[in-house]
C-alpha cells in the first residue's frame, strides 16, 4: 500500500538497526509512551533487533490498560441497566472490572455493541430515540477529537438520549509523573505521533528542559520507530536533550488547531486515576460544564460506585522498569492474563502478560 | 445491510406448492405435509442421490474398507450470504475439510437445519442449492437430514449442522501429534480472506475492492498428496483462530517448536490493508479454504508443487519449519528481521483502539 510498504522495508530496517547498535556506546533505556507503538515494537520484534543497544521500557500509554477499575465498574453498571445500548471500542470489552467484563454483561442480556467511531454510537442514538445510548469515551488526546465531536453533534442535533462515559488521559502529565519518580530509569521518550498530530509538540519543550531527557516525536510503522530511536540514541550519545520531530509527514508544531479548539470547548482538565499508577494531578479530561448534560456518570447515578485497585498489584513499578514481573507477589497466582489485576497484565503486550505467556517456556534468546 | 449480503435469486423460481408460503412457518418443522413439501421441493432436488430418496428414518450405507473418520460442525455465520459464498457452502466445505485433514476421503454428510419462523423460503432454497452444488463438487453425498423450526426471534434465520463420514486408507497416518523437528510447513494460499470478507460485510466497511471468502473443499487437494505418505505428517485447516491457532496447536500437541518466516506467509494486499485499518493481525483471521501441511523436508518441494497445481492452491508457499527449540511455542521472524512469539488468543480477535 502506498505510504505503508515504504515504512516496512526489511533492508532499510536492518540498516537503521545496525546504525543504532553501532552508535550506542552503552545500553540506553528509552520509553515509548504509546500502546500502539508498544504493539508495533513487539509485533515487528524491534526490541530484539536492538538488543544490547537499547532497552525499550513499555510505558503506560495503552488507554484500555490504564482505565481505572472504578470506571470499568461504572461502565458495567450502566451497561447492565435495562434499555441501555452501551457502545465501546472492541478491546475495552475484555477488560475486567472487579467481578466481570462487558462480554459477560452482553451474555447476560445487556445490549453491548462494538463501534469503530463515537459517531456510530451517535447514529445508533438517533435510530433508537426510546433508548439511552452510552459511549465509553476512553483514550489519549488521539481519540479525544472524535469523542468531542460526537458530544458536540449530540448537542447541536438535540440528541438527548446520547451520553458519554469519559475517561480521557493526557500524555504530558504522565511523562511528568514518570520522571518525578525517584527510582525512574527512563533516559529518553518516544512521544506518540498521533497524539502530537492533534496537540502539536510545543508542550514537550519544558519537559525536555526540566528533566534533561530527549523527546522524539515518533510514528508507528517499523521504520518510523527505528528512525525515532535512532535520533534518540544520537541525542543521548551527544549528551543533548531536545525535542525532535521524526514524524514530519503527520505532525506539525502547533498540531490540529480546529481540533484543539473543539477539545477546549467540550472538555476540561481534571485529576485522573491511572490503573496501576494511581492518581496523577491534572492528567485527564472530563466534559466541561457546558456539556455536563451528556455525562453518563451523572445521568446514571453511578457516582456512588467506589472500587479500590488491588493492593497486591505492583504494576506501577513494573511500568517504570524497577521490578521484574515475576518478582511481584501476585504474578501467576492472583494475577494472570485471564484475571489481570493491573495494566501490565491486561494488555497482551504488557510486560507482565508477555512474561506470563512466554517467560515460562524459554529464554527469548533461544528462538533467535 | 450491503446488497452483497443478498443471495442471487435470479435463477430461482418457486416450485409449487411452496408458493402458498413464501416464508417458513412453524408447520414446516411439524413433520406433516408442509415438512414433506419442503423435503420434496427444496432438499431432494438440491441434494439428489438414491440414499436420500429412500426417505427412511435413517439411511443405510455399505461398510467401507479402511478406518472411519467422523466429524461434525455447526454453522451460525452472519450474514448468511457474503462475497464468495454462503452458509450453505461453509456447511459442506467445513465438514468435508475436517474429514480431509485426518487423511480421510469424505463420503457422506448429514444436514440438520434450524430455521427461524418467517425466514424466506427463497433464501432457504438458495442456501440448499449452494450446499448441493458444493457437495457435488467435493464428491460427497448428503444422505440424511432434519429440519426444525423455532419461533420468530429465537434463531438467526438459519443455522445448519453437518456431520460427515469419511474413510482413511490403512497406510495413511496424519495427525496433529506427528510434527517432527526438521519438518517443513506449507500453507496452501493467502490467509485471512474469509474472516475479512465477513468482517467487511458485517461492519459495513467499504474498501476499494471486495474481499471474497476463500470457502472451498480441500479433499481433492489432499487426495493428490496421499502418494507422499508416510512423509505427510500433519494437515490442519486454519479456520477459527486462523493460522496462529493451528500452528500453536500443532506445536503443543507434537511437543515441538515452530518458527515461521512472516514475509513468506501469503496475504492479499486488500486483506492486509483491512487488517491494518482495524488493528487486526491476518495470522489470527479465519480461513475456510486453506490448509497447513507439515511434511518431511525431503518431500517439501514436491508437495508444494503438487498443491500449486490445484485450483485452490496456486498461492501455496513454504512458510517455516519445525524445530526442537522452544517446544510448544510458535515464533516468527518478522518482515523487518526481528523475532516475535505468536501466542494463542484468549478469545476472538477484536478491533483495537490502540
Amino acid at each position: 500500500m502506498k505510504y505503508l510498504d515504504e515504512f516496512r522495508d526489511g533492508e532499510m530496517a536492518q540498516s537503521l538497526a545496525r546504525e543504532i547498535r553501532q552508535t550506542a556506546t552503552r545500553k540506553w533505556a528509552i520509553m515509548e509512551v504509546c500502546g500502539g507503538q508498544t504493539h508495533s515494537i513487539v509485533r515487528n520484534g524491534l526490541d530484539q533487533l536492538l538488543e544490547g543497544a537499547v532497552e525499550m521500557i513499555h510505558g503506560p500509554g495503552c488507554p484500555v490498560c490504564v482505565t481505572p477499575l472504578e470506571l470499568i465498574d461504572k461502565a458495567l453498571a450502566i451497561a447492565a441497566e435495562p434499555g441501555v445500548i452501551f457502545c465501546s471500542f472492541g478491546d475495552m470489552l475484555r477488560v475486567p472490572g472487579s467481578t466481570m467484563d462487558l462480554f459477560r454483561i452482553k451474555a447476560q442480556g445487556g445490549d453491548v455493541r462494538i463501534v469503530y467511531s463515537p459517531l456510530d454510537a451517535l447514529h445508533i442514538a438517533r435510530q433508537n430515540p426510546g433508548r439511552e445510548v452510552v459511549f465509553f469515551g476512553i483514550g489519549f488526546e488521539t481519540t479525544a477529537p472524535a469523542n468531542a465531536m460526537a458530544v458536540h453533534q449530540a448537542r447541536l442535533q438535540n440528541i438527548v438520549n446520547f451520553s458519554m462515559l469519559v475517561s480521557h488521559v493526557l500524555v504530558p502529565p504522565a511523562i511528568e509523573a514518570i520522571m518525578n519518580s525517584p527510582t525512574c530509569r527512563v533516559q529518553a521518550f518516544l512521544a506518540a505521533g498521533h497524539v502530537c498530530s492533534v496537540m502539536g509538540y510545543w508542550q514537550y519543550y519544558p519537559l525536555a528542559e526540566r528533566y534533561h531527557v530527549p523527546i522524539v516525536i515518533t510514528g508507528f510503522e517499523p521504520l518510523d520507530l527505528l528512525e525515532g530511536i535512532r535520533r534518540t540514541v544520537h541525542q543521548l550519545e551527544a549528551g543533548r536533550h531536545e525535542v525532535e520531530n521524526a514524524y514530519e509527514r503527520a505532525v506539525c508544531f502547533e498540531g490540529n488547531q480546529p481540533a484543539q479548539k473543539l477539545l477546549s470547548e467540550v472538555f476540561e482538565v481534571t485529576d485522573r486515576s491511572w490503573r496501576g499508577i494511581g492518581e496523577i494531578p491534572r492528567s485527564g479530561w472530563r466534559l466541561s460544564d457546558a456539556y455536563r448534560d451528556f455525562d453518563a456518570e451523572a445521568r446514571f447515578s453511578v457516582s456512588g460506585i467506589h472500587t479500590s485497585e488491588s493492593t497486591l498489584c505492583r504494576s506501577g513499578e513494573v511500568l517504570q522498569g524497577n521490578l521484574k514481573p515475576n518478582q511481584c507477589p501476585g504474578f501467576g497466582k492472583e494475577c494472570t492474563p485471564r484475571h489481570p489485576l493491573g495494566a501490565t497484565m491486561v494488555s497482551s503486550e504488557g510486560a507482565c502478560a508477555a512474561y506470563f505467556n512466554y517467560g515460562r517456556f524459554v529464554a527469548v534468546d533461544a528462538i533467535r | 445491510m450491503s446488497t452483497l449480503a443478498q443471495p442471487d435469486l435470479s435463477q430461482w423460481s418457486c416450485p409449487l406448492p411452496l408458493r402458498d408460503y413464501p416464508t417458513i412457518v412453524m408447520g414446516h418443522g411439524g413433520g406433516g405435509q408442509l415438512t414433506s413439501e419442503l423435503i420434496e421441493h427444496i432438499f431432494v432436488p438440491a441434494f439428489r442421490n438414491p440414499t436420500l430418496e429412500g426417505m427412511a428414518d435413517s439411511c443405510v450405507l455399505p461398510p467401507p474398507t479402511g478406518r472411519l473418520a467422523f466429524s461434525t460442525d455447526s454453522y451460525v455465520v452472519q450474514p448468511l450470504f457474503f462475497p464468495g459464498g454462503s452458509i450453505g457452502d461453509l456447511a459442506v466445505h467445513g465438514t468435508v475439510n475436517d474429514l480431509a485433514m485426518s487423511g480421510a476421503t469424505p463420503l457422506y454428510l448429514s444436514a440438520g437445519f434450524i430455521l427461524e419462523e418467517g425466514f424466506p423460503i427463497a433464501h432457504l432454497a438458495a442456501i440448499v442449492d449452494r450446499m448441493g452444488a458444493a457437495a457435488r463438487a467435493a464428491g460427497v453425498q448428503i444422505v440424511t437430514g432434519d429440519t426444525k423450526v423455532v419461533e420468530k426471534g429465537h434463531g438467526d434465520g438459519c443455522y445448519i449442522n453437518t456431520a460427515g463420514i469419511g474413510v482413511i486408507a490403512n497406510h495413511i497416518h496424519i495427525a496433529p501429534t506427528l510434527a517432527r523437528p526438521g519438518d517443513v510447513i506449507i500453507v496452501s494460499g493467502t490467509i485471512g480472506d474469509h474472516g475479512m470478507a465477513i468482517m467487511s460485510v458485517r461492519q459495513g466497511l467499504d474498501f476499494e475492492t471486495i474481499i471474497r471468502s476463500d470457502t472451498a473443499a480441500l479433499n481433492t487437494m489432499v487426495a493428490t498428496l496421499f502418494p507422499f505418505a508416510p512423509h505427510l505428517h500433519v494437515l490442519r485447516d486454519p479456520t477459527r483462530g486462523g493460522l496462529a491457532s493451528s500452528l500453536n496447536e500443532i506445536a503443543a500437541q507434537s511437543g515441538v517448536g515452530i518458527l515461521i518466516e512472516e514475509r513468506a506467509v501469503p496475504v492479499l494486499p486488500d486483506v492486509q490493508s483491512a487488517c491494518d485499518l482495524l488493528g487486526m493481525d491476518p495470522i489470527y483471521v479465519p480461513n475456510e479454504g486453506k490448509l497447513v501441511a507439515v511434511v518431511a523436508p525431503q518431500v517439501a518441494d514436491a508437495v508444494l508443487a503438487r498443491i500449486r497445481e490445484h485450483e485452490h492452491g496456486r498461492d501455496a508457499a513454504i512458510i517455516g519449519r519445525v524445530t526442537s527449540q522452544h517446544p510448544g511455542l510458535l515464533a516468527a521472524k518478522t518482515a523487518v528481521g526481528g523475532t516475535r512469539i505468536i501466542p494463542l488468543q484468549i478469545g476472538e480477535q477484536i478491533p483495537r483502539i490502540c
